[in-house]
């Protein structure tokens, strides 16, 4: 098997714990997995990506090739369509509906969601609602990851042990709202 | 054991299990993860004497890390590509001296610029320096080569040169790693000593050995495990890929290429290899990160039987960074289908955090220079650079670490009014002092903003050389005490900090002005720290 993942949103939104945890599920189970990053000048409130590319077999490139993706993770909406140019063509895009606009020429929402809508996979989730309804302001991004996992084809269980263990030193309650993010985030993916 | 870790986490691990005594360093992007990474290892260790503070600049970091192998011990400095540029002198004679302890120097260089000025590819100062040079093509071989630089640098006597580029230092992988680690060296003295001081007797004397000692180089790279050739039999083309190159090209076939490779990592060229593989094709192709630097090589100034593409024909792009993609067209392979690029999205460049400090500075100083339609703002290296892009556009210049003192004095020498420099704190000490000191020596009438944030901010947070220092340093350089001022940059504090600016404006001679507040970054984690703490 071979999953290439790219994980989009803005500097600061929480992109690599998504990473993190997608990555340790994929070293639990002995596969192979690359994963490049952004650090640096980009951080500060600008575009951020990060591509995860897992698989049975020794990986070469660090980067994913245009095309190719088979999921495009998303914070942020005009954030995943940035990447809609890697995205393989029968790829998949899990985005969060809140636009991030820290930007003055931040383009119409609607428009933005009809281009997404025009790709062949398109999942919308409102994490942002979601963990304010549920009180978990801060595991809105593992809500995503939820509503995510379907189209990573990683088994659930792997995703709520991975969550475990990279949560582990904070304690008990981070650890279950975590795991509660990531059901809310796979239950309500419409 | 297997650790998943970014290939600047895997040089750390690599050196630390080598036995290294010190690490030397000035944060830079993308090599500041080595030394954090030691750093980090060194609070669980906190019986083991390694090195591992940061350093003024690159130049204090080589020295220093030089010191280090003189006495016998194994020392690691490391830095962006433009780090080169500051410690060169120390570099290049660093090779005419020769070492007692082994000692590595890594350059971390950035093609396609995410972080930085230029595209200068390190591997240029190895060859300049005479010295080998490594360049990983993955995280394994990031932590497999430095034991091997190390033992390399002590049997040939010279520094070695490793370089990577953004994308192996910031991409994590599974790492095999070694489960003990190599005790470090005694003290000792160097078998040479008198061709450590290098009055022009013994450096020719050192000059001379050093390249007399290139053949054994020449060996050394013939005989690396790094490089390697493939077997396959004549072909239309063969390939030459260096470093990362090596898996944008794998990637394409993942079984092994039909034609002829050689993979190299380790430099001086090997010849014979090179030679070996042009008798088995008419046409070459080069794959390298960065600049043209074997290519060049190959191609002389004269015909050769032999066609030589990579990035000066056009095979490869000129410049920015390799990718899957330009190495798939450049082998000639179709591209995957694609779905254009969406003209609904739209920039979304970096910009200063909301509530930073370098804002209000900013805001204060368009408030001001407003009056003052002739004025010029000579900026520098940091997260502050960002004040040249809306809403601010605030700079005319950012070249180097500590250009804005030293322009805004040759523009003020040229008749320019108000000159002015903008230069945060830790970019100040790492070479800014000495732009000030020719300042004040001729009294130049130009105005220093010191953005003190009490941090090196845009590489993440690091200590900073000089903080709670700057009043003393400035007034030891000799800024008059009238003409020091230091301000917290806040919103509220406006009709102060722009009342300043103007009196020091006005005054025909050095100002320093200070505003001091700390990064927001930092300060969040410095409350989230407390907060655990209590």
């Amino acid at each position: 098997m071979k999953t290439d993942i790219i994980l989009a949103g803005v500097g600061g939104q929480g992109i690599l714990s998504i990473a993190t945890i997608i990555g340790q599920a994929a070293l639990d189970q002995g596969l192979y997995i690359k994963q490049a990053e952004v650090h640096g000048m980009s951080q500060r409130g600008g575009d951020v990506q990060s591509n995860l590319r897992i698989s049975s077999n020794p990986i070469h490139s660090d980067l994913i090739a245009l095309g190719t993706a088979d999921v495009i993770i998303a914070m942020e909406p005009m954030e995943a369509l940035r990447y809609q140019p890697y995205l393989g063509k029968d790829g998949w895009v899990i985005t969060a509906t809140s636009p991030f606009v820290n930007i003055p020429n931040y383009p119409d929402i609607q428009a933005i969601n009809a281009a997404l809508d025009s790709l062949p996979h398109v999942v919308h989730i409102d994490i942002e609602s979601l963990a304010k309804a549920n009180k978990m302001p801060k595991a809105a991004n593992m809500i995503l990851l939820g509503a995510a996992a379907d189209a990573l084809g990683m088994d659930f269980e792997l995703l709520r042990q991975a969550i475990r263990t990279v949560f582990a030193a904070k304690g008990d309650a981070i650890v279950d709202m975590n795991l509660q993010a990531l059901t809310i985030g796979r239950e309500n993916k419409g | 054991m297997k650790k998943l870790l970014l290939g600047d986490q895997a040089i750390a691990q690599g050196a630390l299990d080598a036995g290294l005594s010190g690490v030397y360093a000035y944060p830079g992007t993308p090599s500041t993860e080595i030394t954090e990474y030691i750093q980090l290892w060194h609070r669980s260790h906190p019986d083991t004497y390694v090195h591992d503070r940061w350093c003024t600049n690159e130049k204090t970091a080589m020295e220093a890390a030089l010191g280090m192998s003189f006495a016998g011990k194994r020392a690691l400095v490391c830095m962006k590509h433009v780090g080169m540029n500051v410690c060169a002198d120390a570099f290049v004679n660093s090779a005419v001296t020769g070492v007692n302890g082994g000692l590595v120097v890594l350059a971390a260089d950035d093609p396609s610029m995410h972080s930085s000025q230029n595209e200068q590819d390190s591997r240029f100062y190895g060859k300049f320096a005479l010295i080998p040079i490594l360049e990983p093509s993955n995280q394994q071989e990031c932590y497999d080569m430095m034991a091997y630089a190390f033992d390399l640098s002590e049997r040939l006597r010279l520094p070695v040169l490793m370089r990577i580029v953004t994308r192996l230092a910031h991409s994590r992988a599974v790492v095999n790693i070694a489960d003990s680690a190599r005790p470090q060296n005694a003290l000792s003295d160097p078998a040479d000593a008198a061709g450590w001081v290098l009055l022009p007797v013994r450096a020719r004397r050192k000059y001379s050995e050093l390249t007399a000692a290139q053949p054994t180089l020449q060996e050394a790279s013939a005989g690396s495990p790094f490089n390697k050739a493939s077997k396959e039999p004549k072909a239309s083309k063969a390939v030459i890929a260096a470093g990362i190159g090596y898996n944008y090209l794998m990637e394409n076939y993942p079984d092994g290429a039909p034609f002829p490779v050689l993979k190299v990592s380790q430099y001086p060229l090997p010849v014979d290899a090179i030679r070996a593989l042009a008798s088995q094709s008419d046409e070459l192709l080069v794959i390298e990160d960065g600049q043209p630097f074997i290519e060049e090589q190959l191609l002389g100034l004269l015909p050769i039987k032999t066609v030589i593409h990579g990035r000066l024909d056009g095979t490869l792009p000129r410049t920015g960074e390799l990718n899957p993609d330009n190495v798939k067209a450049a082998l000639g392979l179709a591209s995957a289908q694609t779905f254009a690029p969406s003209a609904t999205v739209v920039g979304r460049p970096p910009a200063l955090c909301q509530g930073c400090g370098h804002r209000s500075v900013y805001e204060a100083l368009n408030r001001v220079l407003a009056d003052f339609p002739s004025s010029r703002v000579f900026g520098d290296i940091g997260c502050y650079t960002l004040g040249a892009l809306p809403p601010y556009q605030a700079l005319h210049s950012c070249v180097d670490m500590g250009a804005s003192i030293t322009m805004a004095k040759g523009a003020a020498d040229a008749g320019i009014f108000p000159a002015i420099a903008v230069i945060g704190d830790s970019t100040f000490t790492h070479s800014g002092m000495t732009g000030l000191l020719d300042a004040v020596n001729e009294n130049s009438p130009i105005t220093i903003i010191i953005s003190d944030n009490l941090t090196t901010g845009m590489t993440g947070g690091q200590d900073s050389a000089g903080t709670n220092k700057f009043e003393a340093i400035c007034r030891g350089i000799g800024v008059a005490d009238e003409h020091l001022k230091v301000v917290v940059p806040l919103p509220a504090n406006m009709d102060e900090i722009t009342r300043i600016i103007r009196e020091e404006i006005a005054y025909k001679g050095v100002s320093v002005i200070i505003p001091r507040r700390e990064c927001i970054q930092t300060l969040a984690r410095h409350t989230r720290q407390k907060k655990q703490q209590s």
